[in-house]
């Protein structure tokens, strides 16, 4: 575990401790469990930014491809009748497309992936209330899918505590991202390409590809989480679900250690990020915090976070100057003397 | 033709005295004495590394000297700032132009200080900042408007611009530091005629060169550097090529050269009528054989890094050929040129050559990762077992192989950029300054690899600018001079002064 992880690991359990202290509530197995369904929920979308982001880009239409793809796939198993497991693998598939786009007119049309994803985020909002025709989409009575409700959204008892599946979905995805970001070569490139491009291009890299694939990624992965979203709430009113969840994913991320310039990050600090931005949610509601100040608390720990963060990274900087320097000089000395003479 | 009439006039108003500028391990400026009278137009040559660079740089202020005293109209001091430079009226323009691209010519001159309407909001008074850009037009007799974007002017239309913000700024001496490499011939006939125009309003002008035959052109005088010394100063009357030469060369080099242990194979590497972007009518033709070291020298910017990237698939080729062992292949991509066996170590290791925040294993390990897998995954053990076993190899100094490239030395560094490439069984291999920023004791360690690869069968392409390294490293020559290999020289035939020759486009 890097450092950074676990400094976030501590304080994600400081800030459980005083919201155990002030409200006990916090601790019952009821909310553990919903706050970690919320995290499993959150964790994957949140990985999925990290893809791009570490490659050095930044996607911006996570939310609005929740929205579309969750109304479709419910429409398709709901009002289309196609079997689940069709409408999953082709809801998935759609989103894989979608990062397809996205890489290639980054890569190849040399667009800005602020501005690509930023289209993103305007076009698939207004496709997925044109198709609903601003309608919430939902479950009718009587339509059920039992084993696709229990796989998404229900819960299993382990030693007594219930353990939603998309807890159980989160651990599946971090452990296979966690692998392949770290442990191959894939993964290896990603960085290589998110931290000098250049570099990357001289050692062989297609870094072009590398950046295509990470929005691949980060596509299938977003779809994957739009239809456990659209699961678990069971209606969507396409003009707000989803939305602001692709800043959820970007603060998850930098709390995790990525950095937005690229070629930063691990798996475990963006889950943890996850976590910590779900306590902070959790706490808002716990302690009798106006829900309207939501957002600004959690932008304000951030921010905090972020500048402790930064202050330690520039003390350590000085730290490394100053004794490099001192080096420098024991052995520039004997050669400065040399030429004086 | 002869541009300069007028003998240069009356006193002197600067002057560097005894100027030395020391770096850790580099004597960069050694004693250097230069006087610059109103209207004089000096022209300031050497080798590529001879100092002249810094010593304009301390002129601006930019690089305060170890020793000795400027002189600035009679008032002695040890050092100038930049906004002291700019007081006494030297103005830069740069070899690199430093303009902004997303103004005009008016905003360009003007930056900075950009004459405002009163009031609180300070709106750029625009009719006052073209009307005051106009008569520094007239004055260059430059063929553009005061309003024309930056966009739209060539480079040497570019150059006329940072010329009118010197101007603007009431300079006194314009330093030029290669003002003619980018220019076509009628353009540099322009800006002879634009200094000869200065010169007459009493404006001083140095310029850094490498054409010598500007030199007689246009200059009251030259002044030679070598190895941050100044070698000598020769009048308008002296002002010939051979003289010029004569001075610039006659250092004693250290012979570092070894031998081959067998006499060169066959042809590697074939590079025929290859064309790059940047000299889209000049073609390169060049073959590097088994087991030897081809130095390709040449002045800064005559096209040797450029063909090394069009080699080595950075950069498309705009025609020509390349033939590896005799059989022609088709390079688009550096990718491509690796799967090939060619690698090339390339001149800036910083932004190119690593990744600086990485480890050495990762670094050494990037471009052949997929050699490394087990299951799919990277074999992080044998990954780091080969960072070992190249670390011994070529002596990184370093106690863990785990540590950032960033902070090695760089001779440190540029052996990991090596080791990359020699993990992986090379059969060219193309170096663009092989030693740049390298201390003397891995200088020496690098030539000992070079010569250790070649004996081992690979067939090495030495891009180099520093004459001691060219002579005595290469088992062979070219030199190439604006876009083209101006010669081929033999053992026998090594000398400063040929390559030199070569370099500046003249024949042995």
């Amino acid at each position: 575990m890097h450092k950074k992880d676990l400094s976030l690991l501590v304080l994600i359990l400081v800030v459980g401790t005083v919201v155990a202290f002030i409200n006990p509530r916090f601790i019952l197995v009821g909310n553990l469990s919903n706050t970690a369904n919320q995290v499993g929920l959150f964790g994957i979308f949140s990985i999925a930014e990290a893809f791009v982001i570490i490659v050095g880009g930044i996607e911006l239409s996570v939310g609005s491809v929740i929205a579309l793809l969750g109304v479709l796939f419910i429409d398709l198993i709901v009002n289309r009748d196609v079997n689940w497991i069709a409408a999953f693998c082709l809801i998935i598939g759609g989103g894989l497309a979608i990062g397809l786009v996205h890489g290639t007119l980054v890569t190849r049309m040399r667009i800005q992936p602020f501005v690509v994803t930023l289209c993103g985020l305007l076009i698939y909002r207004g496709a997925a209330r044109y198709y609903t025709e601003d309608a919430t989409a939902g479950f009718g009575f009587g339509s059920s899918f039992p084993t696709l409700e229990w796989l998404t959204a229900g819960r299993t008892n382990v030693l007594g505590f219930p353990l939603p599946h998309s807890v159980v979905a989160l651990i599946i995805v971090t452990a296979v991202a966690w692998v392949v970001l770290h442990r191959s070569v894939f993964g290896r490139y990603l960085y290589a390409v998110g931290k000098n491009e250049e570099a990357a291009r001289y050692s062989g890299i297609r870094a072009n590809r590398v950046v295509i694939s990470a929005y691949v990624v980060c596509g299938g992965l977003t779809a994957f989480s739009a239809i456990l979203l659209a699961m678990y709430t069971r209606s969507i009113s396409p003009a707000v679900h989803g939305s602001f969840y692709e800043l959820y994913a970007i603060a998850a991320a930098v709390l995790g250690g990525c950095s937005l310039r690229g070629g930063e990050g691990s798996i475990i600090g963006v889950v943890l990020g996850t976590v910590l931005l779900q306590v902070l949610q959790n706490l808002v509601n716990l302690l009798g915090i106006p829900s309207s100040l939501n957002f600004a608390v959690m932008g304000t720990v951030i921010l905090i976070g972020v500048l402790a963060d930064q202050y330690l990274v520039q003390r350590n900087r000085r730290a490394t100057i100053a004794r490099g320097r001192r080096q420098a000089n024991v052995a520039a000395a004997p050669l400065e003397q040399a030429n004086a003479e | 033709m002869l541009l300069s009439v007028q003998p240069p006039m009356s006193e002197p108003f600067l002057e560097l005295v005894d100027i030395s500028k020391i770096y850790p391990g580099v004597v960069a400026l050694d004693h250097v004495d230069l006087s610059v009278s109103p209207g004089e137009v000096i022209a300031l040559i050497g080798e590529n590394g001879a100092g002249k660079s810094t010593l304009m740089r301390v002129l601006g202020g930019v690089v305060e000297p170890s020793g000795g005293i400027i002189r600035v109209d009679r008032v002695e001091r040890p050092s100038l700032t930049v906004a002291d430079a700019i007081r006494a009226g030297i103005a830069f323009v740069h070899q690199e132009l430093n303009l902004f691209d997303n103004l005009d010519v008016a905003g360009n001159v003007y930056i900075g200080r950009e004459p405002v309407h009163g009031g609180p909001l300070k709106l750029i008074d625009r009719k006052r900042l073209y009307a005051q850009v106009r008569p520094l037009l007239d004055r260059l007799g430059a063929d553009f408007e005061p309003d024309a974007p930056l966009v739209e002017l060539s480079l040497a239309q570019r150059q006329l611009v940072e010329i009118m913000k010197a101007l603007s700024l009431d300079a006194r001496l314009v330093i030029m530091d290669e003002p003619t490499s980018s220019l076509t011939l009628t353009e540099t006939d322009r800006l002879m005629r634009v200094i000869a125009a200065l010169k007459a309003d009493g404006v001083s002008i140095i310029f850094i060169t490498h054409r010598l035959n500007e030199v007689t052109q246009c200059a009251d005088r030259a002044v030679v550097l070598r190895d941050g010394r100044m070698v000598g100063a020769l009048t308008r009357a002296e002002l010939t090529p051979a003289a010029m030469i004569k001075l610039m060369i006659g250092r004693d080099l250290k012979s570092l050269y070894v031998p081959p242990a067998a006499p060169p194979g066959g042809s590697v590497l074939d590079i025929v009528d290859v064309v790059t972007d940047t000299y889209p009518d000049r073609a390169v033709s060049l073959s590097v054989r088994r087991g030897e070291i081809l130095g390709l020298a040449g002045l800064v910017g005559s096209g040797r890094t450029e063909l090394a990237r069009a080699i080595f698939g950075i950069d498309p080729l705009r025609g020509g050929a390349v033939r590896l062992e005799g059989e022609p292949i088709r390079i688009a991509t550096p990718r491509a040129a690796i799967e090939h066996g060619i690698y090339l170590i390339p001149e800036d290791r910083k932004s190119s050559g690593l990744l600086l925040d990485l480890s050495i294993t990762e670094n050494v390990s990037l471009p052949d990762l997929l050699s490394y897998l087990r299951f799919w995954l990277v074999n992080t053990a044998r990954e780091a077992e080969n960072a070992h076993r190249q670390r011994e190899r070529l002596k990184i100094r370093t106690p863990d192989v785990a540590t950032s490239v960033g902070s090695l030395s760089g001779g440190n560094q540029q052996k990991v950029v090596l080791a990359k490439w020699l993990s992986m069984r090379p059969k060219v291999l193309i170096f663009d300054e092989p030693t740049r920023g390298v201390d003397v004791g891995a200088k020496q360690e690098i030539y000992d690899i070079l010569r250790r690869l070649t004996d081992a069968g690979v067939a090495i392409l030495m891009i180099s600018s520093d004459m001691e390294e060219v002579i005595g490293v290469s088992d062979r020559i070219a030199v190439m001079h604006e876009g083209a290999i101006s010669g081929f020289l033999d053992r026998g035939q090594f000398s400063e002064h040929n390559v030199l020759q070569l370099a500046v486009g003249h024949t042995v």
